[in-house]
C-alpha cells in the first residue's frame, strides 16, 4: 500500500491502515555497530518495495513507492536534513523580508539537468506555475495557495512574493523541481501524466540517472556521475516490487535483496539468529503514522467529552501496542510523534483505569445497566458500530482488543470489517459512521489545520469527525500564518494541551519503521528523518562488494 | 461447416455485447471511485479540485448511459482507451505487456498437466484399484487441497533458501543484463520453475480425475468387450479403442480452461512477484480502474465465446459419429 513521505511538503496524508510501513521516518535505535571500512564506489543496492510504482513524475502522483524512487531523481529547492530542519537542496540560500512576505532563493549554479541541460530559475517558475495550473491533475498544488507571484530575478534568482505570511512557505518549496525544457507543453495541457517522461527516462538533478522501468518487476537506476553534491558510491540501485511480504523475508534470507521494511512479527520472532544479525542491520524508528479510533462527534454520545475520556481510560495502549505490534510502536498522547522538536510531554495522560472510565461515563448519565451488563441510558444500551479497513490485520486487531476492554466498561462495540473504497465512500465520506479504527498520517511541519479546523467538515475535507473548539481554531490559524519558528512552537504546544484534554479522538500509537539493510552496506547513520536521507553517501567497502558488473 | 462457424459469431456479438454491459453496470455499482482512491489515499489536502479535475477528465460526471455508450463505441474502433492509474497509459499497452509472461506460464502448465494427467488417469482406470490407483489418487488429492501460497512458501524455503538451488521470486536476477545469452534464459527458466510446479501441482488433479472417470465410462462398453473378443492386444484396445473415445469430454475441458491462460493466478503471482494479469487486473480492481478492468473483462470474454466455438468444432473432427449425423440432418 502508500505510505506517507517526508518530502512532500505539509499535507497531511490519510493511510490505510492496510500494510504501510510508513518510510517517513524519525530517530533512534540503531543495532549494530559496523567496522566502517574504506569508502569505495560500485556494486549494486537491491531495495524491496511493496507495491508497484504508478509513474515518474511524482508531482502529479500520490504513492509511496513512486515517491520514494522520485526521492533518488529529483531535488526541491529545500529538503529536510537528518534533524528534520530545512536547509538549501537545489537553493543555495534564501532569504525572507521582515514581514514575512518576501521570498528569495539563490540558487546552486553548475547543476545540470540529466540530460546536460543547465538547471536555472525558469526551471523552479515553470514547476510552480505547473503546480497551480487548474489542469494539472496533482494534490499538492495547494501548498502555493498563498503564493501571490514566482518571478526571475536573474538566471540564478527566484523571488517569491506571498499574500499573507504563511508559516509552510518554505518547506512547499520542498516540492521536486521539473525541467522546463522537456515538460512545458505537456504541462501547460494539463497532460503531464501522459508525457513519455512519466513512463522513461525521467529528466531530474537528483543523485540517481533513470535505467529501467518494468512495470510490476523492478526499477533500475544508476548514480549520476555529475550530481552536484558529487558522485553517489553506490552505482546502481534495483527496486524490485515484491508483493508479498512473506516473499520478501525469503529473499532477505536467501541474500537475494538487500533492503527491506519488516512487518513486527518478522523483526521481532523471525530475525532473531546469528546468520541473520550477521547479514544485516535492524533498524527501529517511529514512522510518520499514527493509529486511532476514531468517533464520530456528531453522535449525542461522542459529542460528551466524558465519554470520550472514558474511552480513553478504558483502553490500555500498552496492551495494544504489545498485542498488535509486539511492542514496536510507541504510545501516542496527541498527533505528533515523540522525540520531534514539536511534540509536547506535558499533556494530561489517560492511564488505563476502567473504574475511573465508568465514573466517567455514570456522569455522562450512563449509570443503569441491563441484563446484558450494557450500560443503558433513556431506555437505549450504549453499542456502536466500529469500522475498520479490510485487509489491514493491524486495523482488525486493534478493533477487536478495544472491543473487548470497552466490554469492560459496559459498551458494547460491533466489529464490521469494510473495503477500504468503501469504507470511504460509503461511510467515511458520508459521515455514516459511530466509530473508526484508522491511521494518520503527519508530516515535519506541525501546521494540521486540516484535520483539526472546525472549517474542514465539508464532504471531501479531512475534519471528518465534525471536531469543533474554537481555542484549536485559533491556534491553528495563527500557528500558520508567521514565519517565525518560536512563535509556532507556544501555538502548537498548547494545541497538544487542548487536544488531549479534549480527546476528539482516542490517540493510540506511533508505529516503528522497520528496515533492514545488508551489512555490507556502511555509511548509515540514523537519525530523527530515518535512514534514507544520506543515500547518496552509503558505500560498500570494495573488498565486501556483491554485485561485480556494472 | 464454415457457415456454421460464422453464424455461431454473429451470434455471440450480441452476447458480448451483453456481457460488457452488464460488467459495466456492476463495477460502477460497486462503492468507491477512482478519483476518491487517487485523491484520498495520500494526498486529500483538502482540495476538492484534483477530484473535479478527474472526475471531468474521466467522464465521471456523465450518467451511467453515457458513459458506456461512449467507451463502447471506442472499443468498436478498437479503442480501449487509457488506464485511470496515474501513469495514463493505453489500456492494450499495459495489458500487452502483462500477457505473454502469463500466457508463457498458463501455456507450459497446462502442457505439462496434459501430459502428465493422460497417463496418470489412463493408468488408473485400467489398473483401477491398485496400489498404482490408491498412491495417485492420494496424492492428486493432496495436490487439490494444498493450498497454492502455503506450497509456494515451502517449495521456497526448500528450494531456495536451505538449498539455494533456484531463485525465490522475480523474472530475473539482478544481474540478468550481464549475462550471456544462454544464461539468460537459464536464469529465466529457473525463475519460473518454482511457480509452474506451484500451479501443476493443484492443476493435475481435476485433469487426471477426469481422465480417470472418463476412461472408467469407455471400459465399461459393449464395443471394448468386442474388441477383446477379436482378441486384440490389451495396448491397442486401451491406446487405440478406448483412449479415443475417452479424450471427447476431456477436449471440452480443456476447450473451457483456454480462456482461463490469460487470466493470470494471483496467488501465484502475488507470491512469486511475477508482473502478470492476475496482479494487474487485482491492482485495477482495487484502484477501480474501470478501462482496465473492461478491457480485461473484453478479451477474457472474448476468448471464452471463440473457445467455447472451438471446442464445438473440434469435437466433430474427433467425433465422426457428430460429422455423421450433421451430414444426415442435411439430406
Amino acid at each position: 500500500m502508500r505510505c506517507g513521505v517526508v518530502r512532500l511538503s505539509g499535507l497531511l496524508l490519510l493511510i490505510a491502515l492496510a500494510g504501510c510501513g510508513g518510510e517517513g521516518e524519525s530517530a533512534l535505535d540503531v543495532a549494530a555497530g559496523q567496522a566502517p571500512g574504506k569508502p569505495a564506489y560500485g556494486d549494486t543496492y537491491i531495495e524491496a518495495l511493496q507495491g508497484n510504482i504508478s509513474g515518474l513524475i511524482p508531482n502529479v502522483l500520490s504513492d509511496g513507492p513512486s515517491f520514494e524512487v522520485a526521492s533518488m531523481l529529483y531535488n526541491g529547492l529545500v529538503r529536510y536534513d537528518k534533524d528534520l530542519n530545512l536547509r538549501g537542496e537545489l537553493a543555495e540560500s534564501w532569504q525572507y523580508s521582515r514581514d514575512c512576505l518576501d521570498l528569495t532563493f539563490k540558487l546552486r549554479r553548475n547543476v545540470r539537468w540529466h540530460d546536460h541541460q543547465p538547471f536555472t530559475a525558469a526551471d523552479v517558475v515553470f514547476t510552480y506555475e505547473t503546480m497551480v495550473n487548474p489542469k494539472t491533475p496533482t494534490a499538492y498544488g495547494g501548498d502555493f495557495k498563498a503564493v501571490e507571484s514566482v518571478q526571475v530575478v536573474d538566471p540564478y534568482t527566484v523571488h517569491v512574493r506571498y499574500k499573507h505570511p504563511s508559516a509552510k512557505a518554505l518547506q512547499s518549496w520542498s516540492i521536486w523541481i521539473l525541467p522546463k525544457h522537456l515538460l512545458e507543453s505537456y504541462a501547460r495541457e494539463g497532460k503531464l501524466r501522459e508525457a513519455p517522461q512519466n513512463r522513461a527516462n525521467p529528466v531530474g538533478t537528483g543523485p540517481y540517472l533513470f535505467k529501467e522501468w518494468k512495470p510490476g518487476e523492478k526499477v533500475v537506476l544508476v548514480a549520476n556521475p555529475e550530481y552536484f553534491e558529487g558522485r553517489p558510491y553506490i552505482s546502481r540501485v534495483v527496486y524490485r516490487i515484491i508483493p508479498s511480504s512473506a516473499t520478501t523475508f525469503l529473499e532477505l534470507k536467501a541474500k537475494g535483496v538487500d533492503g527491506a521494511k519488516l512487518t513486527a512479527l518478522q523483526f521481532k520472532r523471525q530475525t532473531e539468529y546469528p546468520a541473520f544479525r550477521k547479514a544485516y542491520t535492524k533498524y527501529q524508528y517511529a514512522a510518520n503514522v499514527y493509529v486511532y479510533l476514531g468517533m464520530n462527534l456528531r453522535d449525542a454520545r461522542f459529542a460528551d467529552r466524558r465519554v470520550r475520556q472514558a474511552f480513553a481510560h478504558a483502553i490500555d495502549k500498552r496492551e495494544i501496542i504489545d498485542g498488535v505490534r509486539l511492542g514496536l510502536a510507541r504510545e501516542a498522547t496527541g498527533p505528533y510523534k515523540p522525540g520531534t522538536p514539536q511534540y509536547n510531554p506535558n499533556v494530561h495522560q489517560y492511564p488505563y483505569d476502567p473504574a475511573k472510565a465508568r465514573a466517567l461515563l455514570a456522569q455522562a448519565g450512563w449509570t443503569e445497566t441491563n441484563a446484558d451488563g450494557i450500560l443503558v441510558k433513556h431506555g437505549v444500551p450504549f453499542k456502536f458500530d466500529l469500522l475498520s479497513a479490510q485487509g489491514s490485520d493491524e486495523g482488525r486487531k486493534v478493533a477487536e482488543i478495544i472491543q473487548a476492554s470497552l466490554k469492560d466498561i459496559g459498551v458494547q462495540a460491533e466489529i464490521r470489517v469494510i473495503e477500504w473504497a468503501a469504507l470511504l465512500k460509503e461511510y467515511i465520506k458520508k459521515r455514516n459512521f459511530e466509530g473508526v479504527i484508522l491511521a494518520w498520517g503527519i508530516t515535519p511541519d506541525p501546521d494540521q489545520y486540516d484535520i483539526w479546523h472546525s472549517s474542514k467538515q465539508g464532504p471531501d475535507e479531512l475534519n471528518r469527525i465534525g471536531y469543533a473548539n474554537p481555542e484549536v481554531d485559533e491556534l491553528l490559524e495563527k500557528g500558520r500564518s508567521t514565519c517565525v519558528e518560536a512563535d509556532r512552537k507556544k501555538y502548537y504546544d498548547r494545541l497538544q494541551e487542548v487536544l488531549a484534554e479534549d480527546q476528539p479522538i482516542v490517540f493510540l500509537y506511533f508505529r516503528d519503521g522497520l528496515p533492514v539493510v545488508s551489512s555490507r552496506v556502511r555509511g548509515i547513520v540514523p537519525a530523527p528523518i530515518g535512514i534514507n536521507y544520506n543515500f547518496n553517501e552509503w558505500f560498500v567497502p570494495l573488498n565486501l562488494h556483491r554485485y561485480t558488473a556494472g | 461447416m464454415l457457415g456454421y462457424a460464422l453464424r455461431r459469431l454473429v451470434l455471440a456479438t450480441p452476447l458480448l455485447v451483453g456481457i460488457t454491459f452488464v460488467s459495466f453496470l456492476v463495477i460502477h455499482l460497486a462503492p468507491g471511485e477512482p478519483v476518491d482512491i487517487q485523491s484520498d489515499e495520500s494526498s486529500t489536502r483538502s482540495d476538492a479540485k484534483i477530484r473535479q479535475l478527474l472526475t471531468e477528465t474521466y467522464g465521471l460526471d456523465k450518467p451511467l448511459h453515457v458513459q458506456y455508450w461512449s467507451w463502447l463505441t471506442r472499443l468498436v474502433r478498437l479503442d480501449f482507451g487509457r488506464s485511470f492509474s496515474p501513469d495514463a497509459r493505453p489500456v492494450l499497452q499495459k495489458i500487452g505487456e502483462r500477457l505473454p509472461v502469463t500466457l508463457l506460464l498458463n501455456i507450459v502448465e497446462l502442457m505439462i498437466i496434459v501430459v502428465l494427467a493422460i497417463p496418470i488417469g489412463v493408468l488408473s482406470a485400467t489398473r483401477q484399484y491398485s496400489t498404482f490407483d490408491k498412491i495417485t489418487t492420494i496424492f492428486v488429492f493432496v495436490g487439490f487441497a494444498t493450498p497454492d501460497f502455503w506450497l509456494a512458501l515451502m517449495l521456497m524455503i526448500l528450494f531456495g533458501v536451505q538449498l539455494g538451488w533456484l531463485p525465490i521470486s522475480g523474472l530475473r536476477s539482478p544481474t540478468w543484463e550481464y549475462l550471456a545469452f544462454w544464461a539468460q534464459q537459464w536464469d529465466f527458466a529457473a525463475h519460473l520453475a518454482l511457480p509452474i510446479l506451484v500451479a501443476t501441482f493443484g492443476g493435475l488433479a481435476g485433469f487426471s480425475r477426469y481422465m480417470r472417470q472418463a476412461m472408467l465410462e469407455v471400459v465399461r462398453q459393449d464395443y471394448i468387450q468386442s474388441a477383446r473378443a477379436k482378441g486384440l492386444a490389451e495396448s491397442v484396445v486401451i491406446g487405440k479403442h478406448a483412449l479415443r473415445n475417452a479424450l471427447l469430454p476431456i477436449v471440452t475441458v480443456l476447450g473451457l480452461s483456454l480462456p482461463g491462460l490469460i487470466g493470470g493466478s494471483v496467488i501465484v503471482e502475488s507470491i512469486f512477484a511475477i508482473p502478470g494479469m492476475g496482479q494487474l487486473m487485482v491492482q485495477a480492481v482495487f484502484e477501480r480502474d474501470y478501462p482496465v478492468i473492461m478491457g480485461n473483462l473484453v478479451i477474457v470474454a472474448t476468448l471464452t465465446l471463440v473457445a467455447n466455438l472451438i471446442a464445438d468444432l473440434t469435437y466433430s473432427l474427433v467425433d465422426p459419429r457428430i460429422r455423421v449425423a450433421a451430414r444426415r440432418s442435411r439430406r
